[in-house]
């Protein structure tokens, strides 16, 4: 497989949160704004490609039996390691997504990667499958974090100084009365089966634009 | 050695071997970070701590001069209170109680109240709450300035019997549609300084 198909599978054919519908905890819970989605989709980015990287490297020691706990510990230390750095260089982003960071390692979208690809191709492919699940992950976060932020706070990009350092940013304010369901839980949900939907429609589209007609 | 130990044997040496390679990894990170993890958190609770005292002057480390009020204790809240004291030319001149609102709307509030040697409250800011966003987290300094009624009030000003809601026959602006988490506030500064009142040499003698 190449590797542009393969990333191209990842962010959109594959894409973990949209299609495989893995990792859905963390997508609900921490996407209402912009700066925390596009913290926890970095740090999963990480973790994801690290974990890639180290399952694809054992492989050859990965009995059958014995896979499962190495996977755990493997992920574990990796989301450990994760937590630390973002409690040493962005603690206010470590404070907003408090124990979502921590249980990434919850997220089955990463042993589902580690089990399906890496056990069984070379360290290469795998971290490009990680870049590119993770990417596609995080981009799905991204895009229901802004979302959900600005329809619910009716702001864009507030905040990203948690992220990049530097005085606190209010971001762009566009609506003045904020449509407030968008970052409760329920408004979580109805974004996440919007972007389901909306790909579902682009797809259709394609489709049909390639002459395909579904005989009936 | 039959095949079936040996396998055994081998698949624990294997995990042995990668237990302690993640261990070393996380252990690494860790030495690296500490320092670094340990200044932010000391940054961070200076940050939170200094808003309550506006207006006090102080010249020692809020961290070093704290006491812990364990339980039973009239103060809102179902465990111990964190009390810091700031003083100034080693003469205490306030005292900042981290409280525990149990009433609120959903979920405990926690509230820093800072109290001056008089009785008079510096300043009070919620430290961390569940309010509905954008309903019931105007109680938060970063949403609203509600919180800041609350400035240079003393259980004299107003007296006992109004330091509640208006709604309630008191002195203080509720939010309409979170008369909840308004009162729940507004309860917890007033009982704080009751106790207060009453302990004020223990809380300001002890070392």
């Amino acid at each position: 497989m190449s590797t542009g198909n393969s990333i191209r599978k990842a962010l959109w054919d594959e894409n973990p949160g949209l299609v495989q519908l893995l990792g859905l905890c963390p997508l609900l819970a921490v996407t209402s704004t912009f700066v925390n989605g596009l913290g926890l989709g970095i740090a999963t980015i990480v973790v994801l490609t690290c974990s890639n990287m180290l399952v694809s490297a054992t492989r050859r020691w990965l009995r059958a039996e014995i896979r499962i706990p190495i996977y755990v510990l493997i992920i574990a230390s990796l989301v450990t390691c994760i937590e630390l750095l973002f409690k040493a260089y962005f603690p206010a982003l470590d404070r907003s997504l408090g124990i979502f960071i921590p249980l990434i390692v919850t997220n089955c979208a990463i042993v589902a990667r580690a089990e399906t690809f890496a056990s069984k191709n070379r360290v290469i492919p795998s971290v490009i499958d990680g870049i590119g699940m993770g990417a596609g992950f995080a981009l799905l976060l991204c895009a229901i974090g802004a979302f959900r932020e600005l329809l619910g706070h009716g702001t864009i990009l507030s905040r990203l100084d948690m992220l990049f350092g530097g005085d606190p940013i209010g971001g762009l304010v566009i609506l003045d009365n904020p449509f407030l369901l968008a970052i409760l839980p329920p408004g979580a949900f109805f974004s996440l089966a919007l972007a389901v939907a909306a790909k579902k429609v682009i797809d259709r589209r394609r489709q049909r634009a390639a002459g395909f007609r579904l005989s009936i | 050695m039959s095949e079936n130990k040996k396998s055994i044997l081998s698949a624990g040496l294997i995990l042995a071997v990668i237990a302690a390679i993640c261990t070393s990894l996380v252990a690494l990170t860790f030495s690296v970070t500490k320092a670094r993890i340990v200044a932010n958190e000391q940054a961070w609770l200076e940050q939170s701590l200094k808003p309550a005292l506006a207006g006090v002057q102080y010249d020692n480390n809020l961290a070093e001069s704290v006491m812990t009020i364990s339980l039973p204790h009239e103060l809102p809240g179902n465990e111990p209170v964190l009390v810091y004291r700031a003083l100034f030319e080693n003469e205490p001149v306030a005292a900042l109680f981290v409280v525990t609102a149990l009433d609120g709307f959903s979920g405990p509030i926690r509230l820093l109240v800072g109290i001056d040697r008089g009785g008079i409250v510096t300043a009070t800011r919620v430290l961390r709450h569940r309010e509905t966003p954008g309903l019931g987290d105007f109680i938060d300094s970063s949403k609203s300035d509600w919180i800041d009624q609350f400035e240079r009030k003393s259980l004299s000003s107003p007296d006992v019997l109004h330091w509640s809601l208006r709604r309630d026959g008191g002195q203080f602006d509720q939010v309409t549609g979170a008369s909840i988490t308004s009162r729940a506030v507004v309860k917890a500064i007033k009982e704080t300084l009751i106790y207060f009142e009453a302990n004020r040499d223990s809380i300001f003698e002890a070392q």
